[in-house]
């Protein structure tokens, strides 16, 4: 399937030069501080080739690389009433939506879509860690029973990436009833036996954590992302001491029972279509039984292809 | 009554100069204070009035958390006959800060499950503030399943500042617990009653008061985050409780009117700390109406009907 690779990235790294790095085309590691060109950061999925810290990845991005040729189709998500309860901090909610808005270029912190992985259809739903720090309120609820609603629709799984800091405070009680919302949308793909597969991201932490993210059939994670329910600085100050090296590390929750898998994001896609695949009871995948470039639709990204060479397959 | 909130130090100063006439005339039996005394007396009525006719949310923050409230241990051995506290999430311990067994509720069985949050230092640091360890919310599974499989209603006593902040807590699946908590109180097919007495902590108090019906006592409080913690993220300044509490929108009050939640118990002025009796009695009454609601209902029905509250939820705003 490296084709498919080498035929989605050009449009990934358009999208990703413009909108985020417009002037420098260089990004340092914040883990090893090697300087990457973000192209070859985009090739990995923001994996730094060097070190393999994963850095943050937006849901369109995540999404172009997952479904079948980079193909999927926005499942649409009810809008809930702006701003409750006329919530203001230092600053009104609504102008740190908009803010929010402007940087993301989204209209909320999560993105349903559905399309196929390895000639498999699913829905899958992938929340927005740079909107408003993911968190979940009534869009983000209402975003998970769409997508539970679509999945039971077309009979198919629901993989859900998780990455939050939890409730959306400027939602205040309503934020928090999103837990019992999601809760009876994962009970819908239940009781019609379709698979609920969560990958848990860096970061996944309270209210989230204590909710959907925590409720899958099967619960896998990307190396290293902080999952809790309590973040390690309020530990750390309600029982005063150190806490232990890697705590509530991906790797660290997977050692206490917590997690069933801890998969690097550049094997995430396969290894999700044949847990998806055995758990639907389908044959294996075909490997390169995939339409030719040619007969593909047109992706989801609205730009042009820009002449780029393609990058050389990876193994 | 001797524990005065903060704002209530105008009324304790008042009383306390009442209080302390009649110790001098009880020591100078010649001395005539009634009338004086009388006086002050009515003058502390009137504040205590004023000053719980319209609590600000943050004062409400602090009169739920009060420690003279009635706690689910006074509500339960108050209301209910027969208590068999039953223990254990038979896996790892025995939760403390969550109390539960089976009742009879006016000869009705049923099984009754709370925060604790203690009466005195030993019985608090004991039940650990009332903030539950993963342990607690399984006990709380295993019991509501128990409470399904023998067609028992449940009644939840939610009183919790949250989920305990622990190492190993964390490292036992506090997340986990809390979801699966929450799930079962989505599944059970007996009706699912819940009170919110004092204060209802975040996720800690979604895993018990995911229910058919919430009532919540008048001065307490059911918030996504406390006061204190929302000023230092927001705010970057735990001194701005009092913005906080009022932009969070978390007063039994407010919370109706989101539809949140279905009922509010009155309590006398001054609160449930000054008319313990009187507040349990008031909350057996409406426990005793909100399970009526529900007799010869279906198990589907009642699963449905708790489904369709929350996914509706959140359709009207405050300005609606
Ligand atoms: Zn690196």
């Amino acid at each position: 399937m490296n084709w498919i690779t080498n035929y989605v990235r050009p449009k990934i790294n358009s999208l990703f030069s413009r909108r985020e790095m417009p002037e420098n085309l260089w990004t340092k590691c914040d883990e090893c501080g090697t300087m990457l060109f973000h192209r070859e950061l985009s090739d990995n999925l923001n994996v730094c080739p060097s070190c393999g810290h994963h850095m943050g990845i937006s849901p369109r991005d995540r999404f172009t690389a997952l479904f079948d040729g980079g193909v999927f189709s926005e499942v649409k998500v009810p809008a809930p009433i702006a701003d409750p309860l006329q919530f203001r901090d230092q600053k009104r909610y609504p102008e740190r939506m908009k803010a929010a808005q402007r940087d993301t270029g989204e209209t909320e912190a999560m993105l349903v879509g559905e399309g196929e992985i390895g000639r498999t259809p699913i829905v899958a739903a992938a929340q927005d860690f740079s909107f408003m720090g993911g968190s979940m309120g009534m869009y983000v609820g209402n975003a998970i029973i769409a997508a539970a609603e679509r999945a039971v629709e077309r009979k198919c799984p629901l993989i859900l990436f998780s990455a939050a800091g939890g409730a959306r405070m400027q939602e205040g009680i309503l934020s928090l009833m999103q837990m019992p919302r999601t809760t009876v949308a994962i009970q819908m793909l239940r009781e019609a036996r379709l698979p609920y597969i969560v990958v848990l991201t860096h970061p996944t932490t309270g209210g989230v954590t204590a909710s959907y993210a925590m409720l899958g059939d099967v619960q896998i994670a990307e190396p290293n992302a902080l999952i809790c329910f309590a973040g390690p600085r309020v530990i750390e100050q309600t029982i005063r001491e150190k806490l232990p090296e890697g705590f509530q590390r991906a790797e660290y929750l997977l050692d206490h029972g917590m997690l069933d898998r801890v998969t690097p994001r550049t094997k995430m896609r396969d290894e999700l279509i044949i847990i998806v695949r055995m758990l639907m009871r389908e044959p294996p995948a075909i490997r390169g039984d995939l339409p030719a470039p040619a007969d593909e639709p047109a992706l989801a990204a609205p730009e042009a292809p820009p002449e780029a060479t393609p990058a050389a397959p990876k193994a | 009554m001797n524990n005065y909130l903060e704002f209530e130090k105008p009324l304790a100063e008042i009383e306390g100069k009442a209080e302390e006439l009649r110790a001098m005339a009880r020591a100078n039996p010649e001395m005539d204070v009634e009338g004086e005394a009388a006086a002050l007396d009515q003058k502390a009525d009137q504040m205590l009035a004023d000053l719980y006719k319209s609590l600000t949310p943050w004062r409400k923050c602090q009169v739920a958390r009060h420690p003279d409230r009635p706690h689910c241990k006074d509500y339960i051995e108050a209301l209910f006959q027969e208590y068999t506290p039953l223990a254990g999430d038979r896996n790892f311990a025995d939760d403390h800060a969550v109390m539960g067994g089976l009742a009879r509720l006016n000869d009705r069985p049923v099984v009754v499950i709370g925060h604790e949050k203690g009466a005195d230092t030993k019985s608090r640091i004991e039940r650990n503030f009332g903030m539950a360890r993963p342990e607690g919310y399984r006990k709380a599974i295993r019991l509501m399943d128990l409470a399904d499989r023998f067609r028992l209603p449940v009644i939840t006593l939610v009183d919790t500042p949250g989920a305990y902040p622990g190492k190993g807590a964390e490292e036992r699946g506090q997340s986990e617990a809390i979801a699966r908590s929450t799930e079962k109180c989505l599944q059970i097919g007996v009706p699912l009653i819940s009170v919110v007495i004092g204060e209802g902590g975040s996720g800690g108090a979604v895993a018990f008061a995911t229910a058919n019906e919430v009532a919540m006592l008048e001065h307490s409080i059911y918030s996504v985050i406390s006061p204190e913690g929302c000023a230092s993220i927001l705010w970057k300044d735990a001194e701005k409780m009092r913005e906080a509490a009022e932009a969070l929108r978390l007063t039994a009050q407010d919370l109706k009117k989101l539809g949140v939640v279905d009922r509010i118990i009155p309590e006398p002025v001054g609160g449930a700390q000054r008319h313990r009796t009187a507040v349990i009695s008031a909350v057996g009454k409406a426990l005793e109406e909100m399970l009526a609601a529900y007799d010869g209902k279906k198990r589907s029905e009642i699963v449905a009907a708790r489904r369709s509250k929350f996914l509706e939820m959140g359709r009207k705003g405050l300005a609606a």
